[in-house]
């Protein structure tokens, strides 16, 4: 079993027709609390960020229960999206095709997939979204634990220095901005796994078909191909 | 009821004794915040200001002691650590501080220099334009700058807002608390409490010009009796305040306690409350419509019967090849 380009629970469900599993029960419920999280924080966030959408707040609750609600949302967010980085990080890591794929960045909003180099579990685009999920969680997780009024005094007296105010100014400052570039982020996120079709299931059943495999993620499959157990072609498909 | 009280021109005078309306109104607001359209208020009340003449202080805190009876605020009691300050610091409960610095000036004589800390309801108010809440924060036409706790929802941005390190936020009512200028007793035509208190007049109230022009008198005295350096402090970093100091030494405002050079609404505020918040719902407006108007009229990139049929292929003759590998290595298969 090798295991460079695909996860552990990776495997050829069916052969008749092909489906692959891409994610595990256990990591699309990691996925979906990361993603639900999010939104709450995107949303409750946005209420602060600009007054034309302060009543956005009135989906909590009002802007007292944004105050404490959005903090606490982001340290679910954190840690939830902690374990998806423990699972993902390796086959994010860059790889040489991904300059090559980067660099015919116009073949690949026209859907020339035939022009691409053949690719593991992950595209660039998608450890472009990985990687800038991963700097932009750290940095919000940071500044927001500093500017989170009620919860100072828990840090201050080991950090002083990051309680002042000029710091406390500089930390709004990048919160903000940070945010800004995470929903950007989101919704390239969310945006590619609707316009590459057949995408989403990965995240709702777990599994996508061969062909989706074989355009997309052909070394993924080539390596799930090879890991299989039993041979078996009239093997039917799984549940 | 008998009509309007007229407004406040000094906080000597007595209270009126018939009842009289509230002459400060929703309609005299000129700032609200997070509000782009503020109406325009029909009426210009006169500017007020307290003006707070350190010569003239002896630290009795009996300012502290009429701004704690007039908001029926409840400080704590704190423990003596060998400092006159008490409490430590503007608190939640305590909108107003005499803080106690000394001073070795050059000749070598120790002066005692007095500042009565709180907020200095500033012309351009950075807690405003740092605040969240629409109505939360509001400035009426006569400076003064008020937090609306109803609208107030603590999440400590005006904290970070004001140039002055003033406001505190309430650890179980979670709201923002700071001086008034006793807005309420304004409002009735009175003046702030701490004004009416002080026994020797180093606090007082008025008109902004009347107190401008008390101070320029206060200012000639001092210079004559060798505070050269005497001076307003009426920083126009931040337009202006309603609260304004005359200090023996206006040439370096630092030795009151830490009084800021110029202050003014931090360049990093600005660009947060600024070119962040327009230029980030703009980048973030665009890329949604664009990504919901693309992917309603783009076809979507779709996997093709062929490439279903080739990944079947490639699985099939990949578990063949590892099929015939295995029996060609050990000859029984699997």
């Amino acid at each position: 079993m090798s295991h460079k380009y695909s996860a552990p629970g990776d495997h050829i469900e069916s052969v008749k027709p092909v489906t692959v599993s891409r994610y595990r029960g256990i990591t699309r419920l990691n996925h979906w609390i990361t993603a639900f999280s999010l939104i709450v924080l995107a949303i409750s966030g946005l209420a602060l960020f600009h007054p034309s959408l302060f009543f956005l707040a009135g989906l909590f609750g009002g802007g007292q229960v944004v105050r404490w609600l959005h903090p606490a949302v982001g340290i679910v967010l954190f840690f939830s999206f902690f374990l998806l980085f423990l699972q993902m990080w390796k086959l994010n890591l860059p790889k040489r095709e991904d300059a090559v794929w980067v660099s015919r960045i116009g073949d690949v909003v026209q859907g020339n997939e035939d022009r691409l180099p053949e690719l593991g579990k992950y595209n660039a685009g998608q450890k472009f979204v990985f990687w800038s999920m991963t700097g932009l969680i750290l940095l919000l997780i940071v500044t927001g634990l500093m500017i989170w009024e009620k919860q100072v005094p828990l840090w201050e007296p080991y950090a002083p220095w990051a309680a002042t105010i000029p710091v406390r100014r500089i930390a709004l400052l990048v919160h903000a901005m940070s945010a800004v570039a995470i929903i950007l982020v989101f919704i390239l996120h969310v945006y590619a796994a609707i316009w590459v079709r057949g995408t989403l299931r990965a995240m709702t059943t777990g599994s996508v078909t061969g062909g989706w495999a074989f355009r997309h993620h052909r070394k993924w499959l080539n390596e799930l191909a090879k890991n299989q157990e039993k041979p078996d072609p009239s093997k039917t498909p799984a549940e | 009821m008998t009509g309007r009280a007229p407004q406040p021109t000094t906080a000597a005078a007595n209270p009126p004794v018939q009842p009289l309306a509230s002459n400060l109104l929703p309609t005299d607001v000129v700032r609200i915040s997070a509000t782009a359209h503020v109406p325009t208020p029909e009426r210009q009340l006169d500017k007020v200001a307290k003006l707070i003449d350190v010569s003239k202080c002896i630290g009795c805190k009996a300012c502290q002691s009429a701004c704690i009876e007039w908001n029926d605020t409840h400080p704590a009691i704190e423990e003596n650590v060998g400092v006159y300050e008490n409490p430590h610091d503007l608190t939640p409960d305590m909108f107003t501080l005499m803080r106690f610095s000394e001073y070795v000036n050059p000749e070598g004589d120790l002066e005692w220099l007095i500042r009565k800390d709180g907020c200095m309801h500033c012309e351009d108010p950075g807690c405003l334009k740092a605040c969240p809440a629409p109505g939360a924060i509001v400035q009426y036409s006569n400076g003064i700058v008020d937090f609306i706790s109803d609208n107030c929802i603590g999440c400590g941005y005006c904290v970070s807002g004001c140039p002055f390190d003033v406001p505190r936020i309430h650890k179980t009512a979670h709201v923002s608390k700071k001086c008034t200028l006793c807005s309420d007793r304004v409002a009735v035509g009175q003046g702030p409490a701490c004004a009416k208190a002080c026994p020797t007049q180093a606090i007082t109230f008025g008109t902004k010009e009347a107190m401008k022009d008390l101070a320029a008198e206060r200012i000639e005295d001092l210079n004559s009796r060798g505070y050269a350096n005497a001076g307003l402090y009426d920083p126009q970093g931040v337009g202006g305040t309603h609260v304004m100091y005359v200090l023996h030494h206006a040439d370096k405002p630092g030795l009151y306690s830490g009084l800021p050079e110029d202050p003014r609404i931090s360049p990093v505020v600005e660009s947060w409350k600024g070119a962040t918040k327009t230029v980030g719902l703009a980048a973030m407006g665009l890329a949604a419509a664009g990504a919901v108007l693309h992917g309603l009229f783009s076809k979507g990139n779709q996997v093709t019967a062929e490439e279903e049929h080739e990944a079947e292929e490639l699985v099939v003759k990949t578990a063949d090849a590892a099929a015939e590998a295995a029996e060609a290595t050990d000859g029984k298969g699997l």
